[in-house]
């Protein structure tokens, strides 16, 4: 077998050569999947999947996604943050690939917060 | 952790957090040893002598978000539970090795999982750190080095969704292709 076959990769690079190009300006979206420890163990990789799942098939450039480390509140993971420029942070809790689709196509996409699944919505000082 | 792989991606963001540019992660399985080994290593930060005894103890954490420090000690658990040897050794300033064997037949050893989830989900997380990932048994092996992606790709970046789809996919199906061959 040896080394991983990505005969496709050349193409798939092409076109999202040309997707990135019509890129204008920065982030205006960053949702961040807390993958310590507690993240992983509650299900944040099945999560982290469905969200790059979903970036994959929207058109919108200006969204980021990171990942960061346990926020203290291990009972409630999996966590996401998800902010957008000009509004308060929401950090959603107990998230699964189905509420990460949820909260993707109608918070990040729509700005509609998904209150059912929301832990704490952040007031930036 | 259910899986094998979520312990890598664990441990793998450990040696991330302590500043790594490259993890190489292996995997080899050995049919007629009946043995799994997998070892991370990474050129990160390293571990202070003093501490390096206490990393597997789950009352001790370097961080402040919570009292408890749970990686290490369940990747050494689930190692001692498959009859398996631990390791953890380190040298400050050049990085950290981990090591965890486990017996292959062992009734506890949780499946290897979806590694392709967790190179993915590292890359998304990190685009800025390579990874090395190698998955041996008995003979048959394969390889990726994200370097050589990053080569290949030139000016687009890795953590596009797209390219991360994909990747993930290919990692899925070699992984698969080799539980079909032995």
């Amino acid at each position: 077998m040896g080394k991983l076959t990505i005969d496709d990769l050349k193409k798939i690079k092409e076109r999202v050569k040309k997707e990135t190009a019509l890129r204008e300006g920065g982030a205006t979206v960053k949702i961040t999947v807390h993958m310590g420890t507690c993240g992983i163990a509650a299900g944040a990789r099945e999560v982290m999947d469905a969200l790059l799942e979903e970036m994959s098939e929207t058109d919108r450039q200006d969204i980021r996604v990171v990942t960061s480390g346990c926020m203290g509140m291990c009972s409630s993971e999996p966590n996401v943050t998800v902010e957008i420029q000009d509004n308060d942070p929401v950090i959603y809790q107990h998230m699964d690939a189905n509420r990460m689709r949820q909260v993707f196509k109608r918070h990040v996409l729509l700005g509609e917060v998904q209150t059912d699944f929301a832990l704490a919505r952040m007031k930036e000082e | 952790m259910r899986e094998l792989s979520l312990h890598i991606l664990d441990i793998a963001e450990n040696g991330i957090d302590a500043g790594a540019h490259l993890i190489t992660i292996s995997v080899r399985e050995e049919r007629e040893k009946n043995l799994l080994t997998i070892t991370l290593e990474d050129d990160g930060s390293g571990i202070a002598k003093e501490v390096l005894e206490k990393v597997t103890d789950p009352f001790y954490t370097t961080r402040r978000t919570r009292r408890v420090g749970l990686g290490l000690s369940l990747f050494r658990e689930t190692s001692r539970r498959c009859d398996g040897r631990f390791s953890v050794t380190s040298r400050e300033g050049e990085g950290t090795l981990v090591k965890a064997t486990f017996r292959r037949d062992h009734l506890d050893l949780p499946p290897m999982g979806d590694m392709g989830g967790c190179i993915t989900a590292l890359i998304a997380g990190h685009p800025e750190v390579d990874l090395r990932y190698s998955h041996r048994v008995n003979g048959e092996e394969f390889y990726l080095d994200t370097r050589d992606i990053k080569k290949d790709l030139e000016d687009v970046a890795i953590h596009e969704p797209k390219i991360l789809k994909y990747l993930g996919g290919m990692i899925r199906k070699a992984e698969a292709r080799l539980r079909a061959m032995t």
